[in-house]
Protein backbone atom coordinates (compact mmCIF):
# COMPACT_ATOMS: atom_id res chain seq x y z
CA UNK A 1 0.00 0.00 0.00
CA UNK A 2 2.56 2.71 1.08
CA UNK A 3 4.93 1.78 -1.76
CA UNK A 4 2.59 2.43 -4.31
CA UNK A 5 1.79 6.35 -2.83
CA UNK A 6 5.22 7.66 -4.35
CA UNK A 7 4.42 6.30 -7.70
CA UNK A 8 0.94 7.85 -7.90
CA UNK A 9 2.64 11.36 -6.12
CA UNK A 10 3.52 12.87 -9.49
CA UNK A 11 0.06 12.91 -11.20
CA UNK A 12 -1.59 13.65 -8.09
CA UNK A 13 0.32 16.58 -6.79
CA UNK A 14 0.02 18.33 -10.43
CA UNK A 15 -3.75 17.48 -10.35
CA UNK A 16 -4.09 18.94 -7.02
CA UNK A 17 -1.92 21.79 -8.45
CA UNK A 18 -4.25 22.37 -11.11
CA UNK A 19 -7.38 23.20 -9.39
CA UNK A 20 -5.99 26.48 -7.78
CA UNK A 21 -4.87 29.44 -9.32
CA UNK A 22 -0.99 28.76 -11.14
CA UNK A 23 1.37 29.45 -8.59
CA UNK A 24 3.71 30.71 -11.46
CA UNK A 25 1.31 33.83 -11.82
CA UNK A 26 1.90 35.04 -8.47
CA UNK A 27 4.81 37.49 -8.10
CA UNK A 28 6.92 35.50 -5.70
CA UNK A 29 5.52 31.84 -7.22
CA UNK A 30 3.07 31.78 -4.05
CA UNK A 31 -0.38 31.75 -4.82
CA UNK A 32 -3.41 33.02 -3.41
CA UNK A 33 -4.78 29.68 -1.90
CA UNK A 34 -8.29 30.45 -0.45
CA UNK A 35 -8.70 34.21 -0.83
CA UNK A 36 -7.63 34.96 2.26
CA UNK A 37 -5.24 37.95 2.26
CA UNK A 38 -3.84 36.86 6.07
CA UNK A 39 -3.40 33.40 5.21
CA UNK A 40 -2.05 33.87 1.97
CA UNK A 41 0.77 36.34 3.89
CA UNK A 42 1.21 33.54 6.64
CA UNK A 43 2.18 30.60 4.43
CA UNK A 44 4.41 33.38 2.16
CA UNK A 45 6.66 34.11 5.49
CA UNK A 46 6.93 29.94 6.21
CA UNK A 47 7.49 29.06 2.75
CA UNK A 48 9.86 31.74 1.26
CA UNK A 49 13.43 30.74 1.44
CA UNK A 50 15.69 32.77 3.26
CA UNK A 51 18.63 34.15 1.30
CA UNK A 52 21.28 32.50 2.00
CA UNK A 53 24.34 35.00 3.27
CA UNK A 54 27.34 34.01 5.12
CA UNK A 55 25.87 35.62 7.96
CA UNK A 56 22.56 32.99 7.45
CA UNK A 57 25.11 30.08 7.26
CA UNK A 58 26.71 30.77 9.91
CA UNK A 59 23.99 31.12 12.13
CA UNK A 60 22.12 27.96 10.90
CA UNK A 61 25.53 26.04 11.63
CA UNK A 62 25.86 27.29 15.16
CA UNK A 63 22.49 26.31 15.89
CA UNK A 64 22.96 22.88 14.83
CA UNK A 65 25.79 22.44 16.43
CA UNK A 66 23.84 23.31 19.53
CA UNK A 67 21.22 20.97 18.53
CA UNK A 68 23.22 18.24 17.79
CA UNK A 69 25.18 18.36 21.08
CA UNK A 70 21.79 18.69 23.21
CA UNK A 71 20.64 15.26 20.79
CA UNK A 72 23.92 13.57 21.09
CA UNK A 73 23.91 13.90 25.21
CA UNK A 74 20.30 13.02 25.34
CA UNK A 75 21.54 9.67 23.28
CA UNK A 76 24.13 8.81 25.88
CA UNK A 77 22.20 9.36 28.81
CA UNK A 78 19.42 7.55 27.43
CA UNK A 79 20.37 4.24 26.14
CA UNK A 80 18.10 2.42 23.58
CA UNK A 81 14.75 0.41 25.62
CA UNK A 82 14.67 -3.13 24.29
CA UNK A 83 15.97 -2.29 20.80
CA UNK A 84 13.89 0.92 20.82
CA UNK A 85 15.94 3.80 20.39
CA UNK A 86 13.77 6.38 22.76
CA UNK A 87 15.92 8.76 23.21
CA UNK A 88 15.64 9.85 19.44
CA UNK A 89 12.39 9.43 19.36
CA UNK A 90 11.73 11.59 22.61
CA UNK A 91 14.00 14.49 20.88
CA UNK A 92 11.85 14.35 17.48
CA UNK A 93 8.66 14.50 19.14
CA UNK A 94 10.04 17.42 21.50
CA UNK A 95 11.22 18.98 18.39
CA UNK A 96 8.62 19.25 16.42
CA UNK A 97 6.13 20.46 19.60
CA UNK A 98 8.72 23.16 19.76
CA UNK A 99 8.97 24.03 15.79
CA UNK A 100 5.61 24.15 15.75
CA UNK A 101 5.56 26.65 18.61
CA UNK A 102 8.56 28.84 17.21
CA UNK A 103 7.33 29.24 14.27
CA UNK A 104 3.57 29.86 15.36
CA UNK A 105 4.76 32.83 17.98
CA UNK A 106 7.20 34.36 14.79
CA UNK A 107 4.37 33.98 12.47
CA UNK A 108 1.88 35.70 14.85
CA UNK A 109 4.66 38.55 15.52
CA UNK A 110 5.18 39.57 11.82
CA UNK A 111 6.48 39.15 8.51
CA UNK A 112 9.15 36.69 8.49
CA UNK A 113 12.72 39.29 8.47
CA UNK A 114 14.77 40.94 10.61
CA UNK A 115 15.07 39.57 14.12
CA UNK A 116 12.40 37.08 13.61
CA UNK A 117 14.05 35.35 10.08
CA UNK A 118 17.48 35.40 12.58
CA UNK A 119 15.24 33.38 15.45
CA UNK A 120 13.67 31.25 13.08
CA UNK A 121 17.34 30.04 11.02
CA UNK A 122 19.28 29.91 14.35
CA UNK A 123 16.01 28.19 16.47
CA UNK A 124 14.17 26.77 14.19
CA UNK A 125 16.66 25.77 11.17
CA UNK A 126 19.93 25.43 13.17
CA UNK A 127 18.82 24.04 17.05
CA UNK A 128 16.00 21.94 16.19
CA UNK A 129 16.65 20.77 13.02
CA UNK A 130 20.22 20.02 13.89
CA UNK A 131 18.53 18.71 17.57
CA UNK A 132 15.94 15.85 15.20
CA UNK A 133 17.29 13.60 12.62
CA UNK A 134 15.80 11.30 10.39
CA UNK A 135 18.81 9.53 9.15
CA UNK A 136 19.10 7.87 12.44
CA UNK A 137 15.00 7.08 12.84
CA UNK A 138 15.90 5.50 9.01
CA UNK A 139 18.84 3.31 9.90
CA UNK A 140 17.32 2.67 13.37
CA UNK A 141 14.08 1.47 11.68
CA UNK A 142 16.29 -0.80 9.18
CA UNK A 143 17.87 -2.57 12.00
CA UNK A 144 14.58 -2.99 13.56
CA UNK A 145 13.17 -4.57 10.74
CA UNK A 146 15.96 -7.01 10.58
CA UNK A 147 15.47 -8.18 14.15
CA UNK A 148 11.58 -7.71 15.12
CA UNK A 149 9.84 -6.47 11.68
CA UNK A 150 6.40 -5.13 13.59
CA UNK A 151 8.50 -3.33 16.31
CA UNK A 152 9.30 -1.06 13.43
CA UNK A 153 6.40 -0.71 11.61
CA UNK A 154 4.96 0.57 14.92
CA UNK A 155 8.54 2.80 16.32
CA UNK A 156 8.28 4.29 12.39
CA UNK A 157 4.81 5.00 11.78
CA UNK A 158 3.93 6.42 15.09
CA UNK A 159 6.77 8.67 15.08
CA UNK A 160 5.51 10.08 12.17
CA UNK A 161 2.48 10.19 12.88
CA UNK A 162 2.73 11.68 16.50
CA UNK A 163 5.56 14.01 15.08
CA UNK A 164 2.72 15.46 12.84
CA UNK A 165 0.45 15.49 16.36
CA UNK A 166 3.22 17.18 17.88
CA UNK A 167 4.06 20.17 15.90
CA UNK A 168 -0.17 21.08 15.93
CA UNK A 169 0.16 20.72 19.73
CA UNK A 170 3.15 23.20 19.55
CA UNK A 171 1.06 25.31 17.19
CA UNK A 172 -2.19 24.75 19.67
CA UNK A 173 0.40 25.46 22.73
CA UNK A 174 1.67 28.57 20.97
CA UNK A 175 -1.79 29.70 20.44
CA UNK A 176 -2.69 29.53 23.79
CA UNK A 177 -0.30 31.65 24.96
CA UNK A 178 -0.65 34.87 22.55
CA UNK A 179 -4.65 34.85 22.30
CA UNK A 180 -6.05 33.73 25.78
CA UNK A 181 -9.19 35.11 24.39
CA UNK A 182 -9.73 33.01 21.03
CA UNK A 183 -8.50 30.04 23.08
CA UNK A 184 -12.16 30.36 25.02
CA UNK A 185 -13.84 30.84 22.00
CA UNK A 186 -12.74 28.46 19.42
CA UNK A 187 -10.50 25.82 21.45
CA UNK A 188 -13.65 24.78 23.42
CA UNK A 189 -13.89 20.90 24.28
CA UNK B 1 39.54 12.60 24.26
CA UNK B 2 35.93 11.74 24.67
CA UNK B 3 35.29 16.21 25.49
CA UNK B 4 36.94 16.54 22.35
CA UNK B 5 35.25 13.71 20.38
CA UNK B 6 31.71 15.22 21.50
CA UNK B 7 32.93 18.83 20.18
CA UNK B 8 33.63 17.29 16.51
CA UNK B 9 30.07 15.59 16.64
CA UNK B 10 29.18 19.03 17.60
CA UNK B 11 30.97 21.37 14.86
CA UNK B 12 29.83 17.89 12.58
CA UNK B 13 26.39 18.93 13.69
CA UNK B 14 26.82 22.30 12.86
CA UNK B 15 27.92 21.82 9.11
CA UNK B 16 25.06 19.51 8.46
CA UNK B 17 22.41 21.95 9.63
CA UNK B 18 24.52 24.66 7.16
CA UNK B 19 24.72 22.01 4.28
CA UNK B 20 21.14 21.20 4.97
CA UNK B 21 20.25 25.00 4.91
CA UNK B 22 21.86 25.58 2.21
CA UNK B 23 20.41 23.04 -0.43
CA UNK B 24 16.76 23.37 0.94
CA UNK B 25 17.27 27.00 -0.57
CA UNK B 26 18.63 26.01 -3.64
CA UNK B 27 15.86 23.32 -4.31
CA UNK B 28 12.90 26.09 -3.27
CA UNK B 29 14.80 28.12 -5.71
CA UNK B 30 14.11 25.87 -8.14
CA UNK B 31 11.15 23.97 -7.60
CA UNK B 32 7.86 25.30 -9.36
CA UNK B 33 5.21 23.54 -6.75
CA UNK B 34 4.49 24.61 -3.26
CA UNK B 35 5.12 20.70 -2.25
CA UNK B 36 8.80 20.86 0.31
CA UNK B 37 11.11 19.06 -1.89
CA UNK B 38 14.01 20.15 -0.14
CA UNK B 39 13.41 18.39 3.39
CA UNK B 40 12.64 14.99 1.08
CA UNK B 41 15.71 15.19 -0.76
CA UNK B 42 17.21 16.10 2.07
CA UNK B 43 16.61 13.60 4.68
CA UNK B 44 16.75 10.50 1.58
CA UNK B 45 20.29 11.19 0.75
CA UNK B 46 20.94 11.74 4.45
CA UNK B 47 19.74 8.38 5.21
CA UNK B 48 21.45 6.51 2.21
CA UNK B 49 24.78 8.53 3.67
CA UNK B 50 24.59 6.95 6.93
CA UNK B 51 23.07 4.03 5.83
CA UNK B 52 26.19 3.83 4.20
CA UNK B 53 28.44 5.03 6.62
CA UNK B 54 27.37 2.28 9.06
CA UNK B 55 27.71 -0.60 6.66
CA UNK B 56 31.27 0.76 6.03
CA UNK B 57 32.12 0.58 9.43
CA UNK B 58 30.72 -3.04 9.82
CA UNK B 59 32.63 -3.87 7.22
CA UNK B 60 35.64 -3.30 8.40
CA UNK B 61 36.55 -0.18 6.22
CA UNK B 62 36.17 3.01 8.69
CA UNK B 63 36.32 3.35 12.51
CA UNK B 64 33.78 3.78 14.54
CA UNK B 65 34.98 7.65 15.30
CA UNK B 66 33.49 8.14 11.86
CA UNK B 67 30.71 6.70 12.33
CA UNK B 68 29.87 9.53 15.37
CA UNK B 69 31.35 12.53 13.67
CA UNK B 70 29.74 12.26 9.93
CA UNK B 71 27.27 9.94 10.81
CA UNK B 72 25.46 11.15 14.57
CA UNK B 73 26.87 14.18 14.11
CA UNK B 74 26.65 15.45 10.37
CA UNK B 75 24.27 13.53 8.89
CA UNK B 76 22.24 14.10 12.14
CA UNK B 77 22.23 17.72 11.82
CA UNK B 78 21.88 17.60 7.84
CA UNK B 79 18.85 15.97 8.28
CA UNK B 80 16.03 17.08 10.28
CA UNK B 81 12.16 15.51 11.64
CA UNK B 82 10.96 18.57 13.24
CA UNK B 83 10.82 20.66 9.67
CA UNK B 84 9.66 17.12 8.33
CA UNK B 85 6.26 17.03 10.75
CA UNK B 86 5.51 20.55 10.28
CA UNK B 87 5.34 20.59 6.88
CA UNK B 88 3.27 17.48 6.91
CA UNK B 89 0.72 19.15 8.96
CA UNK B 90 0.78 22.29 6.95
CA UNK B 91 -0.33 19.99 4.00
CA UNK B 92 -2.78 18.11 6.18
CA UNK B 93 -4.38 21.61 6.84
CA UNK B 94 -4.38 22.47 3.41
CA UNK B 95 -6.30 19.17 2.84
CA UNK B 96 -3.66 17.95 0.34
CA UNK B 97 -4.26 14.24 1.45
CA UNK B 98 -1.82 12.94 -1.19
CA UNK B 99 1.06 15.06 -0.68
CA UNK B 100 0.85 14.81 3.06
CA UNK B 101 0.83 11.00 2.87
CA UNK B 102 4.18 11.31 0.67
CA UNK B 103 5.79 13.86 3.36
CA UNK B 104 4.94 11.30 6.06
CA UNK B 105 4.31 8.06 5.59
CA UNK B 106 6.46 8.29 1.69
CA UNK B 107 9.39 9.90 3.20
CA UNK B 108 9.27 7.15 6.00
CA UNK B 109 9.16 4.23 3.17
CA UNK B 110 12.11 6.13 1.17
CA UNK B 111 14.63 7.45 4.26
CA UNK B 112 14.13 3.58 5.52
CA UNK B 113 14.85 1.83 1.93
CA UNK B 114 17.73 4.46 1.10
CA UNK B 115 19.02 3.77 4.97
CA UNK B 116 18.67 -0.12 3.59
CA UNK B 117 20.70 0.65 0.44
CA UNK B 118 22.96 2.63 1.70
CA UNK B 119 23.75 -0.22 4.07
CA UNK B 120 23.59 -2.66 1.83
CA UNK B 121 26.62 -1.06 -0.51
CA UNK B 122 28.56 0.04 2.58
CA UNK B 123 28.77 -4.16 3.61
CA UNK B 124 29.55 -5.10 -0.05
CA UNK B 125 32.08 -2.41 -0.37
Amino acid sequence: MTEEIPAAAGSELDGDRDTRPAPADQPDGHGNRDGDGDREREIDSRTRPAHVSLANVALVAAGGAVGTALRYGLTLVLPPRLGVPVAIAAVNILGAILLGLLLEVLVEGGIDEGRRRRLRLGIGTGILGGFTTYSTLATDNVALALTHPAVAVAYGLGTVIIGAAASLAGIALAGRALRPAVRSRSVRP
Amino acid sequence: MIALQFLAVCLAGGLGAALRFTVDVAIRQRSTGSYPLGTMIVNVSGSLVLGLLIGLVLGGVLSHGWQLIIGTGMMGGYTTFSTASYETLRLLEDRRWWAAAINGIGMLVLCTAAAAGGYALGVWL
